[in-house]
C-alpha cells in the first residue's frame, strides 16, 4: 500500500462513512455495516451487476446505479432502502419467480435457497404477475450433478466461478432476453462437457438450478465461503 | 362480542394446509371460542354461506370447478386468507402448465391404465388449461405462504386476523416454508 491512498468520503442512508478510490459502493457499505441486498453479487467473484437487486438511490441523480460496480466519489450521497428501492426490489424478485418455474416446496435448495431468502427479507408474500410456466429442461446427464433451468436466475454465478477461479470456463450463457440460458462448452450436454467436476458452480449457485446428485429432500446447504479464502491463498503465492 | 364466522375451503391442493390448521392442537379449543366454523371439509355444511368474515382457501384454481367456487367465497367473505402456497402461486399443481392437461389425462388414464383406458369426463370438472394463482381470480386480502404454514402461523395469523391486530407476514412465513 502506498501512502497517498485517496480517500473518499461519503455518506450511506446518512452515515458518514469513508472508502479508497475504486472501491465500490456495496463494499464501503459492508464495510460498515450498512446491509445492501445482493443477489449476483459473492465475495470472491468478479461483479456483473446482473440481477440488480443492490441499486442504490444517488443524491442528485435520477438514475439508480447498481452498489456492487459503481464506485464512489467524494461527497456522494448514497441511499440504499428507500421506499422507491424496496418497491423495485419486489418487482424485479416478481420478475424472477415469475419468469421461470419455481417451486420452493419441492426444491432441493427449500430453507437454504438466496432468492427465497431475499423474498422474504423483502416482504413478498406473493407474486402480482401471472407466472410464464415455460417448457424447460433438465440437465442431469453429469455423473455427480444436476443442472435444472427452471431453476435458474441467470445471475451466471456459475459462469464466473468456472472461468476466473477453476479457469475451465465450461459455463456460459447463450440467447438473449427471455430466451437467454446457462450452457456448458458450445451447447452440449454437461456430461460430455469439458467439466473438471471440481463443484464450484454448485456451491454458487444461489437456488437449486445447480445441484449434487446425492442431496435428497431439501438437504442442500450451499457453501460459496471458500471463494474469498481461496483468492487470499492464492495472492499469497 | 358475536363470534366470527370462519370459512376454510379445499381448492386444488394436498389437503396439508388443512392438516398443518388441525396441527393448531389445543389451541384449537382457544380458537373454538372465537370463531365458528361455519364451513369446511372438516365440518357437515355442502353450501358455502351467505356471509363468512374470513374464508381460508388452500389450493389453486385448476378446474373450472374451482373457478366458479372462488368466485363465490369472494362474493360472500369479508377477509379472504390465501392459505398456503397453491392458492399463493400455484406450487405443486401448477408444475403441469408446461406440459398442459392433456398429456397429464393422457399419461394417467391411457398411457398407464391397465384396464379400460379413458379420461373421466362425467361428474368431475373439466381442468383448466392453465392451473393459477387464487389473486389471478379475484381479490385476496392476506396471503399466507408455506407448504404448508405451521400451526404456529395459523394460530398467530388468526389470532391476528380476529383480534385486528397487526400482522407481519414475511416475519413468520415464507414459499416453502
Amino acid at each position: 500500500m502506498n501512502d497517498t491512498v485517496d480517500v473518499k468520503t461519503l455518506t450511506i442512508d446518512g452515515h458518514e462513512v469513508s472508502g479508497r478510490r475504486g472501491q465500490t459502493i456495496l463494499e464501503v457499505a459492508r464495510e460498515n455495516d450498512i446491509e445492501i441486498p445482493t443477489l449476483c453479487h459473492l465475495d470472491g467473484l468478479g461483479d456483473v451487476g446482473a440481477c440488480r437487486i443492490c441499486m442504490v438511490e444517488i443524491a442528485g441523480s435520477a438514475k439508480l446505479l447498481p452498489a456492487c460496480v459503481a464506485t464512489i466519489f467524494e461527497g456522494m450521497e448514497v441511499l440504499t432502502n428507500t421506499e422507491r428501492l424496496q418497491k423495485y426490489r419486489r418487482n424485479i424478485l416478481e420478475l424472477l419467480f415469475a419468469e421461470r418455474n419455481h417451486v420452493c416446496s419441492v426444491c432441493v435448495s427449500n430453507g437454504h435457497c438466496e432468492l427465497q431468502t431475499l423474498a422474504q427479507q423483502q416482504g413478498l408474500t406473493h407474486v402480482r404477475l401471472p407466472y410464464r410456466n415455460p417448457q424447460l429442461a433438465v440437465d442431469a446427464s453429469h455423473e455427480r450433478f444436476t443442472l435444472d433451468h427452471n431453476r435458474c436466475i441467470l445471475c451466471t454465478r456459475c459462469v464466473r466461478v468456472c472461468a476466473e477461479i477453476e479457469g475451465a470456463h465450461v459455463w456460459d450463457v447463450m440467447g438473449r432476453g427471455i430466451d437467454c440460458t446457462i450452457i456448458s462448452d458450445l451447447h452440449q450436454d454437461w456430461g460430455s462437457s469439458s467439466c473438471t467436476r471440481c463443484g464450484k458452480c454448485v456451491q454458487v449457485c444461489p437456488t437449486g438450478a445447480l445441484f449434487d446428485k446425492s442431496k435428497i429432500g431439501s438437504d442442500h446447504p450451499k457453501y460459496p465461503d471458500f471463494l474469498p479464502y481461496l483468492n487470499l491463498m492464492r495472492e499469497a503465492q | 362480542m358475536s363470534k366470527l364466522k370462519l370459512a376454510t375451503v379445499w381448492l386444488d391442493g394436498c389437503s396439508g394446509c388443512h392438516m398443518s390448521f388441525l396441527d393448531m392442537d389445543e389451541r384449537l379449543i382457544d380458537l373454538a371460542e372465537l370463531v365458528d366454523l361455519v364451513y369446511s371439509p372438516i365440518v357437515d355444511t355442502k353450501v358455502f354461506p351467505d356471509y363468512v368474515d374470513i374464508a381460508l382457501v388452500e389450493g389453486a384454481v385448476a378446474s373450472v370447478d374451482d373457478e366458479a367456487k372462488i368466485k363465490k367465497i369472494r362474493a360472500h367473505s369479508r377477509i379472504l386468507v390465501a392459505m398456503g402456497d397453491c392458492a399463493i402461486t400455484g406450487n405443486v399443481p401448477a408444475m403441469r402448465n408446461p406440459i398442459g392437461p392433456d398429456a397429464i389425462l393422457d399419461r394417467a388414464y391411457i398411457e398407464n391404465a391397465s384396464a379400460q383406458p379413458q379420461i373421466p369426463c362425467v361428474g368431475v370438472p373439466r381442468l383448466l388449461k392453465i392451473v393459477r394463482p387464487i389473486h389471478e381470480f379475484v381479490k385476496v386480502d392476506v396471503f399466507l405462504p408455506g407448504c404448508p404454514p405451521s400451526a404456529d402461523t395459523f394460530h398467530t395469523a388468526l389470532t391476528a386476523l380476529i383480534t385486528g391486530e397487526p400482522l407481519d407476514i414475511p416475519e413468520i412465513t415464507r414459499f416453502g416454508a
